[in-house]
């Protein structure tokens, strides 16, 4: 039989026990009686020969091997029902540590979907993402076509790269017209990731050409949403942006190149000119690792293969570098150390919730101290005791886990919707085998941290003294302890606290930033105009044009402007420019966030100018190039801000000078939060009449719209739409935004972070209060004799109060000393994770820390008022 | 309780136990009986130690018990050596022996020197 049958036949094995010793009693019985005994005397001596029926039986118990399980299970056992005796003490203990270890697993659900978990495709940690990086740049650009297909046939270290770039345009059949999301990929990109298709086939190499045959992928949901996912898709026509693709494929469901995209088009068939041009960095790379080759060789390679290209393409590559990184390190970005603040700040959370069920529990077992000095009289073993108690903080813990568990599975799903904009891998956080095992032993660990110092304050010596001694008295060692556990819960809600403190002050700060525009009243929108009005430059300007005047004519619309970027929406546009005419070296040039607009886009976006004039119908192509600057380019590059009349080189635009005709204010592009920290710091206008016909159709593809309104913005969309599908039913507007809802976008991470700090700050407040009152109850409630004394000898009820006070400001202060310094951590580490963040101002530390103080002070006068109140005849004759 | 008895020593039990339920088949009471005998009454046997050695013995699975009828046609609990008990059984009786040989020898030379 194996342990675990011993145990659960129990009873079956009681009773072969009983069986077993009686037969021997019996026959030691009738052996006796055969020698001439009496019945009566036989039985007592066979019994005597035994020594102890019970004995025995304890000691076969015992020899069985499964007596600690036993005695957990009768622990647990007592341990619950003494948990029931006292059911408001639990239910505040397993709420307590519910909240904590709940909000705990949300967290790390989420951090191990994000974070932990390989990415979901085979041998994913063999896939690495590469990038162009310089001094000047950073490591975030993608690369050239040319550089794509040098890499692609020279590289060693990778089995397979593939490459993908935005794309998307207007689908007009089979169906109503509707402008979809693409990507352009290169025909390994599948195999590289190692996705099959859901139907059909990737693209073949011969397709990935410029003459190759019009073939498309679509996505899951398209061919759900266009074909009701009949199989039959394969093999018919689509019309993509005015031409006839076949579609080849359905890429799986969930399939996404940094967002799901509806059609997949080969990346060879694209023939703009930007394909053409090496220092057009617009690629996306994606690569699987050889085999037993490290990422460590690949860098090395790909240094070298950089290093070759500069050589070879000094204008363009000159300075250039190459990365590969892991793949999974590059989905999760930046939001990493955004999910490890927040599991610390929920750890500390937890932390708080423990050391408030430990003071509870040290409260009882102070009160229980004859009790377990009882048992120690009664035989039980110290060891025993201990593991007694702690079986019982177990229970607490794991009955919390329990509860916490249900909590993290009701609120993990609401958290990840509150996610400021789309959380990398979102969709695939769910709870599994990782989650129950952390909440597990969470639950255990907490029990342990929480049941530890009272189960060692289990009674092993001076047993007499502690059953003598009435219960009431506190010894000073329980009172330290106590005292212990009020501080550090302080301290923690301090660095809470003031941690909620500097992410309002700051975002308070942030919001009453001048964003650079007049964000009120104006609506953007993205503009995609029929595919047929672009085939020629002259059709796609006069497109435009029809395009502005028709918007005008919708009633409650101010003025109109086209633009190709939105400040604080996806989109850039970053070129090198200098102030003379010899270039600096390549990759070496100050950069500028290049914008084109049309001339009423100051007006509508209601940005200040500062010198000059800005664009004018007369600024166009065949007039003199002129570019419009913000006020940071101009100090920059002139020291000042008055130079109208200056010129301005920059590559893109070729070798002629730009003019440079007006100076603006600076518009905070990348966010209110992050503008200051973004590397590209200066910004230039050029119009967009001045566009040259060879980039007229790639730029018209990515125009946007915006428009200033007398009315509420968003109520003039549908009357936009109407307008612009009369002139020619393929072309809409999509994704409109206002101004306003982009500015509070903006700021979406400083808002969530703000909200659940200032959630967990006031969870933190409010169990740090509630501990202090109920250790500062409990101590006064054990001092009602002292108490009594003194009021007999003459103190009066301002001096008791005065006492019990005293007694609480002094954790209180020790708390808020070590918990301001906690803080001043805490806040340098915000400093360096969310941007926008000013250093802890010594107000916000002020304030903070006084909020806790009266809160705490609250907490400990009621207890201290009712100290104050002993009737000292009844406090004495209670000793 | 004669004072010419004495006491088992430490760890001897169990070695005993197997000796004797090596010869077949024996019943708790048998054992406590056939230990007497043998020993004519010099070893006490402590008979409220017996049963849990048994119980340690089976669980190490050097015993294997069945519920058998006796001759007197009660029930009783039979005790067996299994092939790991016999094993068991040959490597302490070597070392038993080893043991009481050294032991002996030791005891003789105190004797002579003496």
């Amino acid at each position: 039989m194996s342990w675990w049958q011993r145990l659960l036949r129990r009873k079956q094995m009681e009773e072969q026990l009983d069986r077993e010793l009686r037969f021997h009693l019996d026959q030691h019985a009738a052996d006796l009686a055969a020698r001439g005994l009496s019945p009566d005397q036989a039985r007592r001596q066979a019994r005597l020969a035994l020594g102890g029926e019970e004995q025995v039986k304890e000691l076969c118990r015992d020899a069985r091997g499964t007596r600690w399980l036993e005695d957990l299970w009768q622990d647990t056992r007592y341990a619950s029902r003494t948990l029931r005796q006292r059911p408001s003490f639990a239910a505040v203990a397993i709420l307590t540590l519910a909240l904590g270890i709940g909000a705990t697993t949300v967290m790390f659900t989420v951090i191990n979907s994000v974070l932990l978990k390989p990415l979901a495709y085979p041998h994913s940690e063999r896939l690495v993402a590469l990038h162009v990086q310089t001094e000047k740049l950073g490591d975030t650009w993608g690369f050239s076509y040319p550089d794509f297909l040098d890499c692609r046939r020279d590289n060693r270290t990778l089995a397979l790269l593939g490459a993908w770039t935005y794309g998307g345009g207007t689908v007009s059949q089979p169906g109503e017209p509707e402008y979809v999301d693409g990507r352009d990929i290169s025909s390994e990109l599948f195999s590289v990731l190692g996705v099959p298709l859901l139907k059909g086939r990737a693209f073949l190499p011969q397709e990935d050409q410029p003459a190759g045959r019009r073939v498309i992928i679509i996505s899951y949901g398209f061919w759900q949403r266009r074909f009701g996912g009949n199989p039959e898709a394969i093999g018919t026509s689509l019309v993509f942006e005015g031409k006839p693709y076949t579609i080849v494929g359905i890429a799986p469901a969930g399939f996404q190149l940094e967002g799901e995209a509806d059609v997949l088009t080969p990346l060879g068939q694209n023939t703009e000119v930007r394909t053409e041009n090496r220092a057009a960095r617009f690629i996306h790379l994606l690569g699987r690792l050889r085999p037993h080759v490290s990422l460590t060789e690949a860098q090395a390679e790909f240094a070298v293969l950089s290093s070759r290209l500069a050589k070879q393409y000094p204008r363009s590559n000159a300075n250039l570098g190459m990365t590969t990184r892991p793949l999974r390190q590059e989905l999760v970005g930046d939001v990493r150390p955004t999910l490890w603040m927040l599991l610390g700040s929920v750890g500390i959370l937890l932390l708080i919730a423990c050391a408030n069920v430990a003071s509870l529990l040290l409260a009882r077992a102070v009160s229980r101290q004859r009790e377990l000095a009882m048992r120690v009289a009664l035989g039980a073993g110290r060891a025993r005791l201990v593991r007694q108690c702690l079986t019982e903080s177990a229970v607490l813990g794991l009955s919390g886990g329990v509860f916490g568990l249900l909590l993290a599975v009701l609120a993990t799903h609401p958290f990840l919707a509150l996610w400021p904009g789309s959380l990398p891998r979102a969709d695939e956080v769910r709870l599994d085998w990782h989650v129950l095992f952390f909440a597990l032993a969470v639950s255990l660990a907490t029990g342990l941290l929480f049941g530890l110092a009272p189960a060692l304050r289990a009674p092993h010596r001076e047993l007499e003294h502690a059953l003598r001694a009435a219960a009431r008295t506190v010894s000073g060692g329980s009172r330290r302890l106590h005292s212990a556990f009020i501080i550090s819960e302080i301290a923690l809600a301090v660095v809470l606290l003031v941690s909620a403190g500097l992410l309002g002050r700051s975002l308070l700060r942030l919001s009453s930033l001048d964003p650079g525009l007049n964000v009120s009243n104006v609506l953007t929108a993205h503009v995609a105009l029929s595919p047929s009005a672009l085939a020629t430059p002259t059709q796609a300007r006069a497109a435009w044009q029809n395009f502005l005047e028709r918007a005008r004519r919708v009633p409650g619309v101010h003025s109109v402007a086209l633009a190709d970027i939105i400040p604080m929406r996806t989109g850039e546009n970053v070129l090198g420019y200098s102030t003379t005419v010899v270039p600096p070296p390549a990759n070496q040039a100050p950069l500028a966030l290049a914008s084109t607009v049309t001339p009423d886009y100051l007006r509508v976006m209601g940005i200040k100018l500062l010198h000059g004039r800005f664009f004018t119908n007369e600024d166009r192509l065949g007039s003199p190039a002129v570019v419009v600057i913000d006020e940071n380019l101009a100090r920059h590059a002139f020291g000042r801000t008055d130079l109208v009349g200056k010129q301005l080189w920059s590559r893109a635009f070729g070798p002629a000078p730009l003019q440079v005709i007006g100076v603006v204010g600076h518009v905070r592009h990348w966010g209110l939060a992050d503008d200051e920290q973004s590397r590209v710091q200066d910004q230039l206008y050029y119009p967009f009449a001045q566009v040259p016909d060879h980039l007229l159709s790639l730029f018209s593809s990515f125009m946007s719209v915006a428009v200033r309104t007398d009315v509420a913005p968003l109520s003039v969309v549908e009357a936009l739409r109407r307008e612009e599908r009369a002139a020619s039913p393929d072309q809409t507007l999509y994704e409109p935004r206002t101004m306003q809802q982009l500015v509070s976008a903006s700021l979406a991470r400083q808002r969530f972070l703000l909200l659940l700090f200032g959630v967990f700050a006031g969870l933190a407040l409010a169990l740090a209060c509630i501990g202090i009152y109920g250790v500062l109850s409990y101590l006064t409630s054990q001092r009602v004799p002292e108490m009594g004394v003194r009021m007999a000898l003459g103190a009066n009820a301002a001096e008791v109060l005065r006492l019990v006070l005293r007694q609480s400001l002094a954790m209180i202060f020790a708390g808020i000393c070590a918990g301001a310094l906690g803080a001043l951590g805490a806040a340098r580490i915000m400093l360096r994770l969310v941007p926008g963040i000013r250093p802890l101002e010594p107000a916000t530390l002020l304030v903070m820390t006084s909020v806790l103080l009266i809160a705490a002070l609250s907490a400990s006068f009621l207890p201290a008022r009712r100290a104050s109140r002993v009737d000292p005849m009844n406090a004495l004759r209670q000793e | 309780m004669s004072p010419a008895k004495s006491d088992l020593p430490q760890g001897t039990l169990d070695l005993l136990i197997l000796k004797i339920a090596a010869l077949g088949p024996v019943h708790g009471y048998g054992i406590a009986q056939r230990l007497q005998q043998i020993s004519r009454d010099v070893v006490q046997v402590p008979q409220g130690s017996l049963y849990p050695a048994l119980h340690r013995l089976e669980n190490r699975g050097l015993l294997a018990a069945d519920w058998k009828e006796t001759e007197t046609g009660r029930e009783a609990k039979f005790y067996r050596l299994t092939r790991k008990g016999r094993a068991q059984l040959e490597t302490e009786t070597a070392s038993w022996r080893r043991l009481s040989e050294a032991i002996g020898l030791i005891l003789r030379i105190g004797e002579g020197s003496a």
